[in-house]
């Protein structure tokens, strides 16, 4: 006979369990650092500075934050004819309509046809990265220019820095790749917030993912939901375009996601599915992020990559070994009731 | 006449190049899945074996050893992904999304690391690589028949013995097999074990057959078309070896026909040939194209009653 396990309290749920998960995914990378023959606590230390050691690498911590809170696929639209106040608003609005639209085909497809909808994104995933390849070659690719690239956005088509922002209010801060993208993402994760827990569409949304037969009873309809869902996901993920492109770059580059999009499973899955939880998750990635190119830099042994593999190891983790950890915090629990 | 010959010939060669590593990730995910385990982490299962052959035979100097320590290295993976989804009842997706993330960050590390090339391993020549065995100019190296034979295997395997039997039943209905006295783990643990093999030969096939080493994601989302090919052929070995074959010829054609303007059509787009594997399969699962029926009890994680 077992001891009975009850559940966890929730606090050790929601903080406790995804640190000691994020700790367990570190303690292999400490392995992989040390096999490749550095210092694994060298590595850890310069890992942090390089994230939250200046304000210049605080502002690119912040900017890599912002593409995690987002996080998915392509934005197409621009153009540099139209006044600032306007166009901005246009592209991203459209950024937010295409990413709506291109997510609408599988979640039709699994509402009316009853398609796996994880296959299908995997599959629409490559279609929506073989049309980008077309269209930056063919059609978008700045006159003369050799490397598939757009020409850049006139001053209208750009998003302002942010340290050009806070020079104008009198805060002198190192020039980095955050711009006000930020503020938009911390909008929509209020948005979201409200949008969940204070509508009725959102209560009909996380009866759905509960309990899908209580809401078709309580007279949900499923098809609608998903449709919904899917749109308002994709629409969010549409904005990762705006933060790249018109926040930084300036142009529109070929595979610019560079793999934000799993890497946006893993912020929502450490997070714990809250936009408050999301926000701190995508601070983290965003550190790991900034922090893994300046290790790289100063270690040569050690690759950008490294970020990858630490991404990879957190999804594994706290995803899908999320359960791991779950009866050694039991058997603390137990013994202290 | 000879010319319209030695064509066909070049565009048959190449097809089954081409679809050589699908047709085993292929038949490795047909494995999984008959047994109740979605897969989707082929691909860096592909590309972390792939890694560690070219790895292997640069230092060691033999493709067999190359071969052997690539299928260690999916086994590793195939072994990780078994812990997560039948051991700790994780989601099957994101554990295949974990290992693909993993296996694209790990080996250019390791390689970095190791060789100092940004990545790739040294060049590889002479009996370092897996050489034709009969036709010299038509690659049709060892691990080209291991994949011709890995098909009526499979289906061997899969439909006539009694393992197949279980395998399939457990992924329909791991309760009945239960309750039949039989472990619902052992046997998808061996599922996923058939699928890492598979995976790892493909790999292997990629980096010291195919191509003279290792470069990074040079697996370059063929483990997705495998997937898809599963799909397509409705998870049964003969019609999933269909799609990946008709899948390598949309491949070779795509690569024949860059930059090539086709009478009344104009130049037709690279990227559409390329993306209509994804498309085929995404027209299949919206059934518009027959019917294709999963395993029923693929992606759920079977937990034993006390």
């Amino acid at each position: 006979m077992k001891p009975s396990r009850g559940p966890l309290p929730t606090w050790a749920e929601i903080v406790l369990l995804p640190m000691v998960n994020v700790a367990l995914a570190f303690i292999v990378v400490g392995a992989i650092v040390a096999i490749i023959g550095v210092d694994p606590l060298h590595a850890l230390r310069l890992l942090v500075v390089g994230a939250l050691g200046s304000s210049e690498s605080i502002g690119y911590t912040l900017y890599y934050a912002t593409n995690f809170t987002f996080s998915g696929l392509t934005v197409l639209a621009l153009d540099r004819w139209l006044p600032a106040w306007l166009l901005i608003p246009i592209a991203i609005a459209s950024a937010a309509l295409l990413g709506a639209a291109w997510a609408a085909v599988p979640a039709w497809l699994q509402a009316w046809r009853g398609s796996h909808i994880v296959i299908t994104t995997i599959m629409f995933n490559f279609v929506a990265s073989a049309l980008m390849v077309y269209l930056m070659v063919n059609v978008l690719i700045a006159p003369g220019s050799m490397t598939p690239q757009s020409r850049t956005f006139g001053p209208s088509g750009r998003i302002p820095a942010m340290h050009d922002v806070l020079q104008a209010v009198g805060i002198t801060v190192a020039p980095s790749a955050l711009n006000l993208s930020i503020v938009l993402a911390l909008a929509c994760c209020v948005a979201v917030w409200v949008f969940l827990w204070h509508t009725p569409w959102g209560y009909a949304l996380r009866t759905m993912g509960h309990n899908p037969e209580a809401a078709v009873y309580a007279g949900t309809s499923l098809r609608r939901m998903t449709m919904l869902a899917m749109c308002l996901s994709g629409a969010l993920a549409g904005f990762v375009g705006v933060n790249e492109l018109m926040g930084v770059h300036h142009r529109i580059v070929l595979d610019f996601p560079a793999g934000y999009g799993f890497a946006g499973i893993a912020v929502a899955l450490m997070g714990r599915n809250h936009p408050l939880g999301i926000v701190l998750a995508a601070l983290l990635f965003g550190a790991l992020q900034q922090g893994g190119a300046e290790l790289a830099f100063e270690i040569p042994t050690i690759t950008r990559e490294m970020v990858v593999v630490i991404q990879g190891l957190i999804i594994l983790f706290s995803g899908a070994l999320a359960h791991l950890p779950r009866p050694w915090l039991q058997v603390l629990f137990v013994h202290r009731a | 006449m000879d010319e319209a010959i030695s064509f066909v010939f070049l565009m048959l060669a190449s097809t089954l190049r081409v679809a050589t590593p699908l047709v085993l990730c292929a038949m490795g995910g047909l494995f999984s899945e008959k047994g109740g385990i979605v897969d989707v982490g082929l691909e860096g299962k592909m590309l972390m074996a792939a890694f560690f052959a070219a790895a292997t035979a640069s230092v060691t100097g033999s493709a067999w050893a190359g071969v052997a320590v690539a299928v260690l290295a999916a086994e590793a993976l195939a072994l990780l992904h078994g812990l997560a989804c039948i051991t700790y009842r994780g989601n099957q997706v994101v554990s295949g999304v974990a290992i693909n993330i993993l296996a694209a960050g790990l080996t250019v590390v390791l390689g970095a690391a190791w060789f100092a090339r940004g990545g790739q391993t040294p060049p590889l020549v002479g009996d370092q690589r897996l050489m034709p065995l009969f036709l010299p100019g038509a690659g049709d190296n060892v691990l080209v028949y291991a994949a011709l034979l890995s098909v009526p295997l499979t289906w061997w395997i899969i439909a006539r013995t009694r393992f197949g039997l279980r395998l399939r039943a457990v992924g329909e209905m791991p309760l009945a097999v239960d309750a039949a006295g039989l472990s619902v783990a052992w046997l998808r643990y061996r599922a996923v074990l058939l699928c890492g093999l598979l995976a790892g030969l493909a790999g292997a096939y990629l980096s010291i057959g195919q191509n003279a080493g290792f470069s990074r994601d040079m697996t370059a989302g063929q483990g997705f078309i495998a997937l898809a090919a599963i799909i397509f052929g409705k998870w049964r070995p003969l019609p999933a070896f269909g799609a990946c074959l008709i899948f390598g010829l949309l491949d070779a054609i795509a690569i024949r026909l860059q930059g090539v303007r086709l009478p009344g059509l104009g130049e037709v787009p690279v990227q559409l040939i390329q993306a209509m594997p994804y498309l085929l399969t995404m027209f299949l699962l919206a059934g518009f194209i027959g019917r294709a029926v999963a395993p029923k009890a693929a992606g759920v994680p079977y937990e034993k009653e006390h």
